[in-house]
């Protein structure tokens, strides 16, 4: 059965007719247009979905979107500031071309900008340790550590 | 229609991406170009079917090749501006598209440097020529006295842009042979780190992925999956189905099954329940109970002598230290981590298809064949999806969506597989056997070589035959399952870049159990694994040291060059307790790029193998992009690292059970090691295909490091299966 739903996404409240059981990466992806969040598991194993919730990064993919509606979430097309200006982090991933095929980007960024935000000066260890539920099959890992570690000190 | 194109070219003097004929128009983020209705590539031999000179000012490139993540796009906009003398943000690139680019076949082999990009590079250096040459008339001066930049043309006092110089038509001469290749002469541009341009729209959300497609019209599709490779589709209740929220169709074709609804969602639920209601007549086992390694050794097999040096048998009889070993590589898997899409539409008799597939020219004569339309009425258009490391689920995914499409006309359907799918029904890089023997001289040199391998054939790529895609086993239509593939990838560097004067390989070639094709270099990723495991089983019978060893049975200065200096880069490395170093080396299907590589592991407590550093060097003959190829190479070396450490696909007699990241898991980031890699740059040699040529060496090197650390061989990938996780 269909609902109306409230989502308060990068700061904007939506208004959603969708079945609450859907999970939010479906409704950002289709019903709001966000495409940044991708599909890569739907089984909360690999972060490609990844999105803020109240600042945490969290997977989308198996959360109903009846859930999120009480938090506040922050999709990676919502973190560059007003006037467009990248966020650190992903203005690092650019310097460091920290990128292959890129469907990864997603879930490492948004998980990188948490961790910053919560360490703003973590050591290299800790970055690989806080992107483990991040998958990513071209291997471009190193280039994703060197660049969190870059964003930590600007 | 050939008529009719090209006037409507020379009238309109810019090229599309859009297929207007066939109604919607996919515009998408990168379609900001102007419509026009192509139905055929220009002739290759001609610039135009590489270069347009657009209205604005700006050249567009047309590659038939894809981005795979490769970075192709940045690579032929580096080649392209260069001969044009031009600023990079003043070219883009049409990726693979039929009817608009030229037909390249796949994108695979690490071939695109190689093929196309020179094909643009050439193109455009002709251009710069002709343009020269034209305002030379025009203007009544020399062409030395005019200059050719940022897309104008000037010369004393006249300036004119490109565009107006051909006063709207593009350049249909002849390619030729260009006088001066800039790439070479000049190199502004190419060589250089140049940043991609895609990776600013991907920290954005902006890229627009072959997944993230959306059109007004679009419903959304999923296949329920058979048991197993050979079962058939017993009862489905179809009653009541129709009371589902957001249902359309249910697709019903022999023994392949598909729904479609609405909502992406609701066609998930639905394919649940289609589940749920559907009995599936087991089909043949699999081979289960016993070891796969000495099951596939007794497969019926196709044995050929593939080289045959000298007298091995006798030069290896009387050697004074003989030596002998087997290696075995399991399946393993694509696994890309964005599961395989695509979106068809279908109507009036037409059929579109948005893709990640390798070859677009080839997936299209292979819809053609399965879904009998003619191929002039189906329009294949490449756009970005996941890396893929090649040929996995991405033309089965299309082939399916065309299914439905067919059935479903006047929609865009939109399918994308769920995660155990990719992971269940892709095909796989094959395992194989690999046996080497051979004797030592007194000096410690190699005097008689023996090397047997047992393999699937690697490919089985869209080729024409509809029995190549996935569903075309379900159809009941007769279309059987894929043939051999292609043999000669098993043979790829089997034989020993080494001058060894008695040698022979033979190959043996089986059909294995699971569905396989290309995976990124295909046999020589094993071929090399055996070889330079055993060159270093050598080394130490010799007593020698491992990198010495090689050098001495080598005679290309350039191979020698990349060894010298990974032993170089890695003399201040201080081992710990339970470490240990390994070095490999091959040259890439012997003729494309020469890889050295390193790798430092340590074991630890439970016995599990970790990798902390790897170094690399690499020889592609001329660099286009530096940052390109090193960005290629460490992603090949962490991915061959995880495949020999972690990675084997399982299987009980029903199926493949390896069906998502748990079951079958490859590296994290807490496992990654440190890479380091250097470029040798040589400006006068032929750029040579570099995407592959990680794979072999990185995973010898691991297990060559393993050696060094506890003295024990690994033999059998992978190096830290499972179970060593569970106990
Ligand atoms: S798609 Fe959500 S974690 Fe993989
Ligand atoms: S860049 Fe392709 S999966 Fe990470």
């Amino acid at each position: 059965m269909k609902t109306q739903i409230t989502l308060n996404v990068n700061g904007q409240q939506h208004e959603v007719n969708v079945d609450p059981q859907t999970p939010l990466l479906y409704v950002l992806r289709n019903n709001l247009g966000l495409t940044g969040p991708k599909f890569g598991c739907g089984l909360s194993q690999c972060g490609a979905c990844m999105v803020l919730f109240d600042g945490k990064a969290n997977p989308s993919c198996l959360m109903p979107v009846e859930q999120a509606s009480k938090m506040e979430i922050t999709t990676l097309e919502g973190l560059a500031d007003e006037n467009g200006n990248l966020h650190k982090v992903q203005q690092a991933f650019i310097d460091e071309q920290a990128a292959q095929c890129g469907y990864c980007l997603n879930g490492l960024v948004i998980a990188s900008v948490a961790l910053l935000d919560e360490n703003p000066n973590p050591t290299e260890e800790q970055i690989q340790e806080s992107l483990y539920r991040n998958i990513c099959r071209c291997g471009v890992h190193a280039r994703v550590v060197r660049a969190v570690k870059k964003a930590s000190t600007t | 229609m050939k008529t009719t194109r090209r006037t409507f070219i020379k009238q309109m003097g810019y090229v599309s991406i859009g297929f207007s004929l066939l109604g919607p128009v996919c515009l998408g983020k990168e379609g900001t170009y102007p419509n026009a209705n192509i139905m055929e590539p220009e002739d290759p031999d001609h610039i135009n079917a590489w270069l347009r000179v657009l209205e604005d000012g700006r050249v567009l490139i047309l590659t038939g090749k894809m981005e795979l993540g490769q970075g192709i796009r940045i690579a032929v906009a580096q080649v392209a501006a260069e001969e044009l003398n031009t600023r990079l943000d003043l070219v883009d690139v049409n990726l693979a598209e039929t009817g608009v680019t030229a037909n390249e076949g796949y994108t695979a082999g690490s071939r695109s440097i190689e093929s196309s990009a020179m094909s643009i590079r050439h193109a455009a250096a002709a251009a710069r020529e002709k343009i020269l040459k034209m305002a030379s008339q025009k203007w009544d001066r020399p062409s030395s006295e005019l200059i050719l930049e940022d897309g104008m043309i000037s010369g004393g006092d006249q300036k004119m842009s490109l565009y107006e110089l051909l006063e709207g038509k593009q350049i249909e001469e002849d390619i030729g042979e260009p006088a001066e290749i800039f790439g070479k002469t000049k190199r502004k541009i190419v060589g250089q780190p140049v940043p991609r341009k895609d990776i600013p729209a991907m920290v954005r959300g902006e890229l627009e992925y072959v997944q993230d497609l959306k059109f007004p019209d679009m419903v959304h599709a999923r296949i329920i999956r058979p048991k197993s490779y050979t079962s058939k589709l017993g009862s489905l209740e179809e009653s009541g189905l129709q009371d589902f929220p957001g249902f359309l169709k249910l697709v019903r074709l022999g023994s392949f099954v598909g729904v479609i609804a609405e909502e992406e969602y609701q066609a998930i639920k639905l394919s649940w329940e289609v589940q749920d209601r559907a009995t599936w007549e087991a089909g043949e086992e699999l081979p289960a109970d016993v070891p796969l390694k000495d099951y596939l050794r007794t497969l019926p097999e196709e044995t050929e002598t593939e080289e045959d040096k000298g007298d091995w048998k006798n030069a290896f009889e009387k050697a004074p230290v003989k030596h002998s070993a087997a290696y075995y590589k399991p399946y393993l898997m694509h696994a890309a981590n964005g599961p395989s899409c695509a979106v068809a539409y279908y109507n009036d008799d037409k059929l579109q298809v948005w893709t990640h597939s390798q070859g677009v020219y080839p997936l299209r004569e292979t819809l053609a064949n399965l879904l009998e339309i003619p191929e002039d009425a189906i329009h294949v258009k490449g756009v970005p999806g996941s890396g893929c490391y090649g040929h996995n689920g991405a033309d089965d995914v299309a082939a399916e969506a065309a299914l439905l499409a067919v059935e479903f006309p006047g929609r865009h359907v939109r399918l994308q597989w769920m995660r155990d799918e990719e992971h269940l029904w892709e095909p796989y890089g094959t395992a194989m056997v690999m046996e080497l023997q051979a004797g030592l001289s007194k000096e410690g040199k190699i005097v008689g070589w023996k090397y047997d391998f047992w393999s699937d054939g690697h490919s089985s790529r869209p080729n024409g035959e509809p029995r190549t895609f996935l569903p075309a086993r379900f159809l009941d239509r007769g279309h059987g399952v894929p043939g051999p593939g292609f043999k000669g990838g098993a043979v790829r560097n089997s034989m020993p870049y080494y001058t060894i004067d008695n040698l022979q390989t033979t190959s043996h070639i089986f059909r294995g159990p699971l569905r396989r094709s290309a995976l990124r270099a295909l046999g020589a990723f094993a071929n090399v694994f055996a070889i330079e495991s055993f060159m270093d089983e050598l080394a130490d019978k010799a007593g020698k040291d491992p990198v010495d060893f090689r050098i001495e049975h080598l005679d290309d200065e350039r191979a020698i060059t990349c060894l010298r200096k990974i032993k170089r880069n890695t003399t201040e490395v201080n081992l710990g307790e339970r470490e240990g170093i390994g070095y490999a080396f091959a040259r890439y299907k012997n003729s494309a790029s020469y890889f050295a590589v390193a790798a430092h592991v340590y074991v630890n407590d439970e016995e599990i193998v970790r990798v902390k550093k790897m170094w690399g060097v690499i020889d592609s003959g001329e660099t286009i992009n530096p940052d390109g190829l090193k960005n290629q190479t460490e992603g090949g070396m962490i991915q061959a690292a995880s495949w020999a450490l972690r990675e084997e696909v399982q299987f009980d007699k029903d199926h493949v059970t390896s069906r998502d990241w748990h079951l079958y898991p490859i590296f994290r980031f807490q496992e990654i090691p440190e890479v380091d890699v250097e470029v040798i740059d040589r400006v006068e040699e032929d750029p040579l295909g570099a995407g592959e040529a990680a794979q072999g060496p990185s995973a010898a090197a691991v297990v060559n490091a393993v050696f060094s650390a506890t003295g024990k061989r690994v033999r059998d990938l992978p190096v830290n299966p499972v179970e060593k996780y569970l106990r």
